[in-house]
């Protein structure tokens, strides 16, 4: 086992690896000139000559890599060119509202929908099945932005029940920091929801299929004890497989989130640091974004071959 | 469902191959023909928006501005006075354009990508963990980065969006060839000879066809949504081409007071990209029936 832990802790040196050279091309794959775009559009040639020795763009494009590496290995994302301060720090200001939406919606979208999809499986082909993938189809094509401007039309203005937007702190006020969360957990849990209901059933459908599932109603097992015992247990893997993967698709949708919101996070951090060509900050954000999925992806690889016995590469 | 359309069938057999044909697949997979009615009519309307459109979708005319619906302005105007309905359907075609784009190059990039990666060992170990890495960028956070490359544009969204779908098609490609590749009339195809080009069109693309063009309408529907949320956050496409974004992202400072602007391009983004799913959720059943039968 242990053998098989070290080389999956291996692995993700070269995904983070290559993590590291895209956000690096990023800078410097662009056709224009860098320093010239940060410097904005009618900046003078000594500025931009200033913006270029301060990012050390004038070196080589290897150099360069190195330097960024090295320091990022030493835990340095570098600093903000338009805020003039370190990347780390204004990441970890705003990873707190980001942090908690994610959460929060993991919880809400995996407590609806292991149920639902379980239910659609074992209820496969009926109307309880049909409804159920229907809402699905519906909320996986329905834009955050639409459920997220009904909720506060319906529950923050009309019926006063919520905070329209914004963010409280945990620290500061855990009630208010809960009901901040209600609405812009269920506009985004809603998609994430419908993934996951989906994933579930055809999972459990599969293994509802399978010959081991027979014997054990042909020998007379009540139904809920074959759902339970048998299948769930099988069907955990894969579902908890596709919650670590969704987690790409969760991280996306509260970009656009925090944006309905007005939720000061990662998200909203890093669109301002596109309108403002902030590159030190977009790749400082991607690198810890990643780095912090990959690792969440690490983790639950890891439980498996805790949890399950025949897991062994 | 299902039993009954089954034994519905058999009956048509006397009608002209082609008619009968299509008749089954309608009674069959009902939902699907009725998400690509609805996409097929989107696109004509969009291309047609020109001649359709009441009013310019970009001349200002502040005087009647954020106007409710009324017989003037069916869908309302917005904060410049523009009418919503032109400006929606002008909107249609930049979504239908950002959104087959991507999933035409994406589909191109990623099978010519997964090809070469389960074709040629060597080359596999690369790409995989150039993919891996791709994949490990949450989608929409690669696009926006992407976005800062350069001035925006619509190729650049393209482009943006492109990039994170592609490592999904490399994959599905590259598991087909891969199985592809130990089956025993391929390999008694390469015994006698036979070339990569002629391996690749007779036996790899074939079986490749059905699940790509499944995944290339699930992209499709991505690419859509994806366009529209970029644009929301002000950093898609640019701002003075209507595309759904881009209305919504200047409805939403008067959502409160003009609600038409966010609700009716935010309805028509459903509508299309449900269109679209739907369309590839019937694809996957009636290309692979044993998930269809079973549910």
């Amino acid at each position: 086992m242990w053998a098989y832990v070290i080389r999956r802790v291996l692995a993700i040196i070269p995904v983070m690896a290559t993590v590291a050279v895209v956000v690096f091309l990023i800078l410097h794959l662009n056709p224009d000139d860098p320093a010239a775009i940060i410097a904005g559009d009618d900046a003078s040639t000594a500025h931009i000559e200033n913006i270029r020795r301060q990012l050390g763009l004038d070196r080589p494009v290897y150099v360069q890599f190195f330097d960024w590496v090295l320091r990022l290995i030493g835990g340095d994302l570098g600093a903000s060119i338009f805020l003039d301060r370190p990347v780390l720090q204004l990441i970890l200001e705003r990873v707190e509202p980001t942090l908690a939406l994610a959460i929060s919606t993991t919880i809400f979208s995996v407590c609806l929908a292991l149920p639902l999809g379980v239910l659609a499986a074992w209820k496969a082909g009926t109307w309880i099945d049909q409804t159920i993938m229907a809402l699905a189809v519906l909320a996986f094509s329905f834009p955050v932005f639409l459920i997220g401007y009904g909720l506060v039309q319906g529950l923050a203005l009309e019926l006063d029940l919520l905070p329209v937007q914004g963010f409280v702190s945990l620290s500061e006020d855990p009630v208010e920091f809960l009901a901040h969360l209600v609405m812009p957990t269920i506009a985004l849990g809603l998609v994430y929801t419908a993934l996951l209901a989906r994933m579930t059933r055809s999972t459990v459908l599969e293994i509802l299929n399978e010959d081991y599932i027979r014997t054990a109603r042909a020998k007379g097992l009540a139904n809920g004890r074959v759902l339970i015992i048998h299948a769930l247990k099988n069907a955990a893997v894969p579902i908890v497989t596709t919650i670590g993967v969704g987690i790409a698709l969760l991280i996306g949708g509260v970009v656009v989130t925090e944006s309905v919101f007005a939720i000061p996070g990662i998200g909203r951090l890093t669109i301002d640091a596109v309108l403002h060509r902030d590159y030190p900050v977009i790749q400082g954000v991607i690198l810890t974004v990643s780095g912090f999925y990959v690792l969440i992806n690490l983790v639950i690889d890891l439980t498996y071959t805790v949890l399950d016995p025949r897991i062994r590469y | 469902m299902t039993d009954i359309t089954l034994q519905g069938g058999a009956p048509a057999e006397a009608a002209p191959a082609s008619r009968s044909r299509i008749g089954r697949i309608v009674r069959r997979h009902p939902m699907m023909v009725a998400g690509g009615v609805i996409l097929v009519g989107m696109a004509i309307v969009a291309a047609a928006a020109p001649l359709l459109a009441p009013h310019d979708p970009i001349e200002l005319n502040v005087v009647d501005r954020l106007r409710p619906p009324d017989e003037d302005y069916l869908l309302g105007t917005d904060a410049y006075g523009r009418d919503m309905l032109s400006r929606m359907l002008y909107g249609a075609r930049v979504s239908l354009i950002v959104g087959l784009a991507v999933a035409g190059l994406a589909t191109v990039l990623g099978l010519l990508i997964g090809v070469i990666a389960g074709y040629y060992r060597l080359a596999d170990a690369i790409l995989m963990r150039i993919m891996d890495g791709l994949m490990a960028i949450p989608g929409i956070l690669l696009a926006i980065a992407l976005m800062a490359l350069t001035r925006a544009s619509i190729e650049v969204v393209i482009l943006a969006i492109t990039i994170p779908e592609v490592p999904r098609v490399v994959r599905l490609v590259r598991a087909v060839v891969l199985s592809i590749r130990e089956q025993t009339y391929v390999q008694a195809a390469v015994a006698i000879g036979t070339r990569f080009p002629r391996l690749m069109r007779k036996h790899i693309l074939p079986n490749t066809v059905a699940p790509l063009v499944v995944q290339a309408t699930y992209i499709f529907a991505h690419a859509v949504l994806v366009e529209a949320y970029l644009s929301f956050l002000g950093v898609g496409t640019p701002p003075e081409i209507p595309s759904w974004g881009n209305i919504i992202a200047e409805g939403r400072l008067y959502v409160q007071i003009a609600f038409w602007q966010v609700l009716f391009p935010g309805l028509a983004l459903a509508l299309m990209v449900l269109s679209i799913n739907v369309l590839g959720d019937g694809l996957r059943d009636m290309f692979d029936p044993k998930l269809s039968r079973r549910s």
